[in-house]
Parts: C-alpha cells; sequence; structure tokens
C-alpha cells in the first residue's frame, strides 16, 4: 500500500473531526409493518449514508479489525474507497477476500468480530465503525450497478469435488475455481445454498441475494449437482477413485437437530427450529398460494433457545400469523448468542422474552396435538463448562403455559451420514470429522473438510474461513503431491 | 430432470413409474426410498424403491393418487419428467442368511417388499411371503412376488383371491396352526397392519422388522420432522431407519403424527381440483 497517498487523503479530514461525526444505523422496515411480511428488515444505506459512515473510520495503522474478521477482509482499505466514493471499487476490494460479502455483510456476528476490536470502539463515547453496514452497501451497489466478472485462471487441469453447497462449500468452490481448477459441487437439497437457503429467513437474507452469489459461482464455471447425497447416491472413496476427482472438500454442516427429550415432545406442533424454517424457507410454505408444503399457524408459538436460529424462528412464527411469539431459555439475556441486531430486532416486532425457563414436559390434546408446555423456573449458579453460570432449578416453580406450538432451537448434532460412509476418515468422539485447524486436512489423504461438520454448530463465516484455508492448502496439495 | 420412461396403470389410482435417475438406479439397495418433487412448487414425498434396473437406470415406484401431489404425479405420463429425485435414502434393509423367512406385504406395502423378499430369496433363505389387498382385481405385483418366494399366501378382504381375511390371519395360522418355524418376519403396508403384525410375533419372539414411512422434508437427517419413537427413543426414519424393530416402535405416535397436516392437505387437493379440473 502506498501509505503516502493513503495519508494524504486522509488529510482531508482530521481524526479529530472524524470522532465527532455520529454513527449512521440503517434505516429499517418499521417493525408493526414487518413482523407481517417476509421483505429484508433494513433497507441498507444510502450512497451518502454509506460515505458519511465511511469517514467514522480513522484508518489506524494497526487495523485491528482485520485480524478480528475470520477471512482478513482488508477492512480499512475498503472503508476509505466508500469514503472516496469508489463503491464498486470497495466491492472489488472485499471481493478479493471474500467472495460472499451481500450474505456476510447481512448474517455475520459482526460485534464479536471486526467490530468488536475496532480502535474507535474502544472509546468511551465512540461506538465502533459499522464495517457491516458497509461491506454490505459495497456489495449490493456492485450488484446493481456493477459487471461483476470475476478473473479465473485456467488449465490447472484437475478437478475438486466439493461436498455441501453450504457457505464453506461455496468459498472453496469459488477459491478454487479462481485458482484454475475444475470445480464440482455436490449438493444434497433440490436447491443450493445449505444454511443460507433453509435456515436463514427471507428477511434477514433475501433468497435473490444468495441466488445472486450463486449465480457469479455458475458464471465462473463451477458445476452444481443438486440431488446428490454423499454417503448415499455416491461415496467419497467413489469421488475419488472412480468420478475422477483429485481432491474432495467435506462442508456438509451440522445439520441433525438435538431435542430436549422431555415428555411430549413427540406431540404434533412441536417442530426442531431446523423444520420449522425448513419448511418456510426452502420449501416456501409461508407462500400458500404457490408451493404445497404446508405449515400450521396458531395462537401463541414458544421457542426454545436464544441463538440465532431460534431468533429466526420465532420471528418467522410471528410472519406465519402468530399473534404471540415468545423466546423461552434456561439462562438468562446475558447468556444469549444471538447477534445483538437480531435480538433488537425481534424485540421490536414484539417477541416476548423470558428468561431462566426451563421445559419440563409438553402436554397435548386427544388429538395428539400439543395445547401446552410445563416449565421450572431457572437460578444461575457457578459457571460451567461452557464459562457460562449454570441455570439450576428452582424447586416448587412449575408453571404451565399454553401454547399451539413449540419449536426447539438449541443446537445440532452431526450428520451421521458423510462421517460413517467414509471408511479411514478419523471422527471425533462426537462423530464430526477430525481436521486440521490450518489446512482443513482430515486423516484419511485426498480429503478435506470444514465449517460446522469439523466444529460442531458456528456461525457462516467461520466456516467461509474455513474454506478459504482448505482452498490454498487444497492448492498446494495438488501442486506438490505431498500430503 | 428425471424422466419418466414407463408407466402403468395397477387400478384404484395406482401407478407404475418407470423413472430415469442414474445415480440413484446404481446404488439403490432394498428397503431404500427416494424423495421426489413433481415441480418446482412441489412437496418432497418419501416413497419406497420398488424395484431398480443398473443397465436401464431406472427406479420403479408404485403410487396411490390420494392428493394434490400425487395427483399431479398421476397426470404425468412417458416422456415428461420430474423437477427432482434423490436417494437411494435410509439404511438398506438387513439381508442375510436368516433361514425362513416370512415377508408380510400389505395393499400398497407389497411394492415396497417386493426386493427384499427378492434379496433375501437369492441370499439363500426361504422366503414365505403373504400379500394381502381388499380384492383379488386390487392385489398388486402377485407374479413378481411368486417369483421371490418359496411359498405366496393371499389373503383379501372379501375372500375373492385366497383366505378371506386379513394377512394377519394368515400369518397367526402359518404360527399357530402350521407351527412353522419362522425366524424372522418382514412387514410392510399400512401402519395398523405392520402394528398387528408386531403384536402377533411377539407373543413368540418372532424377531420382526417393519418399514416406516412418517411424513419427512428433506430425509438426510437434517430436519427430524420424521422423528418416530422406538423403545421410547427418538429415532430419525431418514437416516435411522425406514427399517426398526417391530416389536419396540410406538405405533400409535406414528399414526397421530401422519395425520397431522390431513386437513392442509384435502384443502390443498379441493383447491388444485377446482382450479384445474373444474369439479
Amino acid at each position: 500500500m502506498d501509505k503516502n497517498a493513503n495519508k494524504s487523503r486522509h488529510d482531508s479530514l482530521e481524526t479529530k473531526e472524524r470522532l465527532k461525526i455520529k454513527k449512521h444505523e440503517m434505516q429499517c422496515q418499521p417493525p408493526e409493518e414487518r413482523r407481517h411480511n417476509f421483505k429484508e428488515v433494513p433497507y441498507g444505506y444510502s450512497p451518502e449514508e454509506a460515505v458519511e459512515e465511511a469517514k467514522r473510520c480513522i484508518q489506524c495503522k494497526r487495523p485491528y479489525c482485520i485480524e478480528g474478521c475470520p477471512v482478513n477482509i482488508d477492512i480499512p482499505a475498503f472503508i476509505k474507497l466508500i469514503e472516496e466514493g469508489d463503491f464498486l471499487g470497495a466491492a472489488k476490494k472485499i471481493k478479493e477476500t471474500n467472495s460472499l460479502p451481500a450474505i456476510c455483510g447481512r448474517v455475520c456476528p459482526q460485534e464479536d468480530q471486526c467490530e468488536k476490536v475496532c480502535t474507535i470502539g474502544k472509546r468511551k463515547d465512540t461506538p465502533s465503525v459499522a464495517i457491516g453496514n458497509l461491506e454490505r452497501f459495497a456489495a449490493d451497489y456492485e450488484s446493481k450497478y456493477g459487471d461483476i466478472h470475476i478473473e479465473t485462471n485456467k488449465g490447472k487441469g484437475k478437478k475438486i469435488a466439493v461436498v455441501g453447497g453450504g457457505p464453506a462449500g461455496l468459498t472453496v468452490a469459488g477459491d478454487l475455481c479462481k485458482m484454475g481448477y475444475s470445480v464440482s459441487i455436490f449438493e444434497a437439497l433440490h436447491e443450493i445454498g445449505g444454511v443460507l437457503m433453509y435456515g436463514i429467513p427471507e428477511f434477514r437474507l433475501p433468497k435473490e441475494i444468495l441466488l445472486r452469489e450463486l449465480k457469479v459461482l455458475e458464471d465462473m464455471g463451477v458445476e452444481i449437482f443438486t440431488n446428490e447425497v454423499i454417503g448415499k447416491t455416491m461415496t467419497i472413496d467413489e469421488l475419488l477413485n472412480e468420478r475422477g476427482y483429485s481432491a474432495v472438500f467435506i462442508g456438509t454442516g451440522a445439520g441433525t437437530p438435538r431435542f430436549l427429550n422431555i415428555p411430549g415432545e413427540e406431540l404434533n406442533g412441536v417442530y426442531s427450529a431446523n423444520e420449522f424454517l425448513t419448511r418456510v424457507n426452502l420449501m416456501r410454505a409461508y407462500n400458500k398460494s404457490e408451493y404445497d408444503t404446508p405449515i400450521k399457524c396458531g395462537k401463541t408459538l414458544v421457542v426454545f433457545g436464544a441463538g440465532n436460529t431460534a431468533m429466526d424462528a420465532v420471528r418467522t412464527g410471528l410472519r406465519l400469523g402468530y399473534d404471540d411469539a415468545r423466546i423461552f431459555y434456561r439462562r438468562s439475556r446475558k447468556e444469549m448468542t444471538a447477534r445483538l441486531e437480531e435480538v433488537h430486532h425481534a424485540e421490536e416486532e414484539g417477541v416476548k422474552f423470558e428468561f431462566l425457563i426451563n421445559p419440563i414436559r409438553f402436554i397435548g390434546d386427544e388429538n395428539h396435538n400439543v395445547t401446552a408446555v410445563e416449565c421450572e423456573r431457572m437460578e444461575l449458579g457457578e459457571p460451567d463448562e461452557s464459562g457460562r453460570r449454570r441455570p439450576i432449578p428452582i424447586k416448587g416453580s412449575e408453571f404451565i403455559t399454553p401454547i399451539d406450538a413449540a419449536v426447539i432451537a438449541i443446537g445440532t448434532n452431526v450428520n451421521p451420514i458423510v462421517p460413517t460412509s467414509t471408511p479411514g476418515m478419523n471422527l471425533n468422539k462426537w462423530g464430526y470429522i477430525i481436521a486440521d485447524e490450518n489446512t482443513g486436512k482430515t486423516t484419511k489423504k485426498g480429503v478435506f473438510a470444514g465449517g460446522d461438520i469439523v466444529t460442531g454448530a458456528a456461525t457462516v463465516i467461520l466456516a467461509m474461513g474455513a474454506g478459504k484455508k482448505a482452498a490454498v492448502a487444497i492448492d498446494k496439495y495438488l501442486e506438490t503431491g505431498i500430503w | 430432470m428425471y424422466e419418466i420412461v414407463g408407466k402403468k396403470n395397477l387400478g384404484e389410482g395406482i401407478n407404475l413409474y418407470n423413472i430415469s435417475a442414474p445415480d440413484v438406479a446404481l446404488k439403490a439397495q432394498p428397503g431404500q426410498f427416494i424423495i421426489l418433487r413433481v415441480n418446482k412448487n412441489g412437496e418432497r414425498v418419501p416413497i419406497t424403491i420398488a424395484n431398480s434396473d443398473k443397465n436401464d437406470k431406472t427406479v420403479t415406484i408404485l403410487v396411490q393418487t390420494l392428493g394434490k401431489t400425487t395427483h399431479l404425479l398421476s397426470e404425468l405420463n412417458v416422456g415428461d419428467s420430474l423437477a427432482d429425485v434423490v436417494g437411494p435414502l435410509g439404511v438398506p434393509t438387513e439381508i442375510e442368511k436368516f433361514g425362513t423367512v416370512v415377508c408380510v406385504g400389505g395393499g400398497f406395502g407389497i411394492a415396497a417388499i417386493y426386493p427384499i423378499a427378492k434379496a433375501l430369496k437369492s441370499a439363500g433363505n426361504n422366503v414365505i411371503s403373504i400379500i394381502g389387498a381388499r380384492s383379488k382385481e386390487l392385489l398388486l405385483m402377485e407374479d413378481e412376488m411368486r417369483s421371490a418366494s418359496s411359498e405366496v399366501l393371499v389373503a383379501t378382504n372379501d375372500g375373492s383371491y385366497g383366505t378371506k381375511g386379513i394377512v394377519t390371519d394368515v400369518l397367526r395360522e402359518l404360527i399357530y396352526d402350521k407351527k412353522i418355524q419362522i425366524d424372522k418376519v418382514i412387514a410392510i403396508g399400512p401402519v395398523i397392519m405392520m402394528k398387528a403384525v408386531s403384536d402377533l410375533t411377539r407373543e413368540k419372539s418372532i424377531k420382526t422388522t417393519v418399514s416406516l414411512n412418517p411424513i419427512m422434508i428433506d430425509g438426510t437427517g437434517m430436519c427430524g420432522a420424521c422423528r418416530v419413537l422406538v423403545d421410547k427413543k427418538t429415532k430419525f426414519a431418514c437416516v435411522d431407519g425406514p427399517d426398526f424393530d417391530g416389536h419396540l416402535v410406538d405405533f400409535d405416535n406414528l399414526m397421530n403424527r401422519l395425520k397431522f397436516y390431513k386437513e392442509e392437505e384435502k384443502a390443498s387437493y379441493e383447491c388444485h381440483m377446482k382450479q384445474h379440473h373444474k369439479v
């Protein structure tokens, strides 16, 4: 980077001046309106707002934000380009390291990553630069006005199979394609995208944006096969030995929903978050007139859990027409794992949060439909292995809440299909694939893995980070032949 | 796209389809199923594979026209294509030399049990099949079942063919009157039939496998819609099954869960018929 040029451009505005600019929040659909529709909540920045927000970045010498980003985007550089009005340049800058910026700008937990370590955010009176909002702005601007063309090298002459079309797989595919490999993605569902397609709702990540990013990959030459359940339709060994792939990347996600294992959980109307969200997102059950997959609606919905998936489920419930949509969480507000913005949006929309509550059993009617849930109140004890204070039941605090549906959003276990059909690939005690943190290498030659299938349920961006590292390692392996 | 290369009406709204699905056909084993979508806005429906042909690269399924999706399917003909076919899903049925195995197929379940009987016979078992239907005309795949079994016994509700009664009556006779030494029973058909068979064999502790077909969406273990109670534990029919020990399955729970969307299914069917068929 030309440091002098950098300095001169920034001389136009003193750091002191920059620190005086107020943080720009994105304009949003009013809560009263949006709780009844599936359209995206924030409208995004206007170009003027983006430039103003970009001016808040002081271009510090040691940009902690880059280290805070799992894929190490050159954040100060793209923000500077936005400030200068070169929005397409900003998007291009981000795309050097992140192939899915429109998605990350929307779903990354920035407050735990880049924005957490932002220098000005550490001061008392100045909130962090809204890096996520700016990333989203640049990506959306490019998709509207830019001519997305990504240069790919040609002629590496080797084929790579990517198993699972979610965030990790899409990243590996994009990066390897750029390097000049022929890449095929094998997706189990009828639409690619993984959790971005079946899990994250339209109002948080419009499908149109996902499809746009997928089209970029296809235009680059990535081959996409849907309806291919690797481990069933064909195995990892067949991909390597019979289908001519030189390496395989496994990014199949965590996938299998956890249940509470309490009486009555088998009643109709008790859903896993994955089922509830898949019906609505992948199968578009909310659009009854055009799509065939059904979903029920009622008066009261309770969602158990306090992560992003729980927020997605409870807000989806409101939009389906539940009058009363609540979160029941066994710990306290402080321990919630959802993005702050999602919690904030949910509260604005009228979701009720009830803390320190643990379900004991579901109660049903003669038709086997759930009608109520019995819970007990909890108090916080000593910290547990996760470092959070362990919730302990309060004796005699049981109470019954009438409900029409319940969604269990307490996490996932490993999906067994790929791990158990791939001999020679070691698994940890929970069944997740053992893979090197820096390369994604598994214990099976030629096979790499990353994302939730290695770490257990985590975030989109961490899966993408694992994908990036694996792409580099796959290239190195195929160039040198050294495992 | 997955082309329909063969279609045959078997009466009572039941159709047999041969569908081109090369990757699925190559891998399909007895007891496995596919998930299909008729069109881009359709639901995902699990259907047991009745046969697969590695040379033609086709899978055979039998489908009874009941609701909107199956109606849309019934309107397709040879040369038309399905939007999606994915599989083969589920754990294949355990095929070993058990000795004498009784394969019980009720109505529609005969299509599902046929490949299993065939494989068991090839594995050297003495396969006795009991197949049932409401009447003689509705009995499916009798010739195929004869070729896959040492002996085929038939039950019809109206007595128009074989024993008058239901398949469980014939099985009871085998166990109690003919006192045949049975090493294993495999039962596939309506839930109520699989429950009755399991109750009957429990008395004599004859190992019994049933194949469950709950509501499913992804079919790969991701959503949990298909969860069933087996030995009071939650299992996913798509990845842990569809075969389970009949003596441990909570059939009442399965029947209740299958009813959950009845109203929506009925409304969707009626709406479809009104729009497209001017009923």
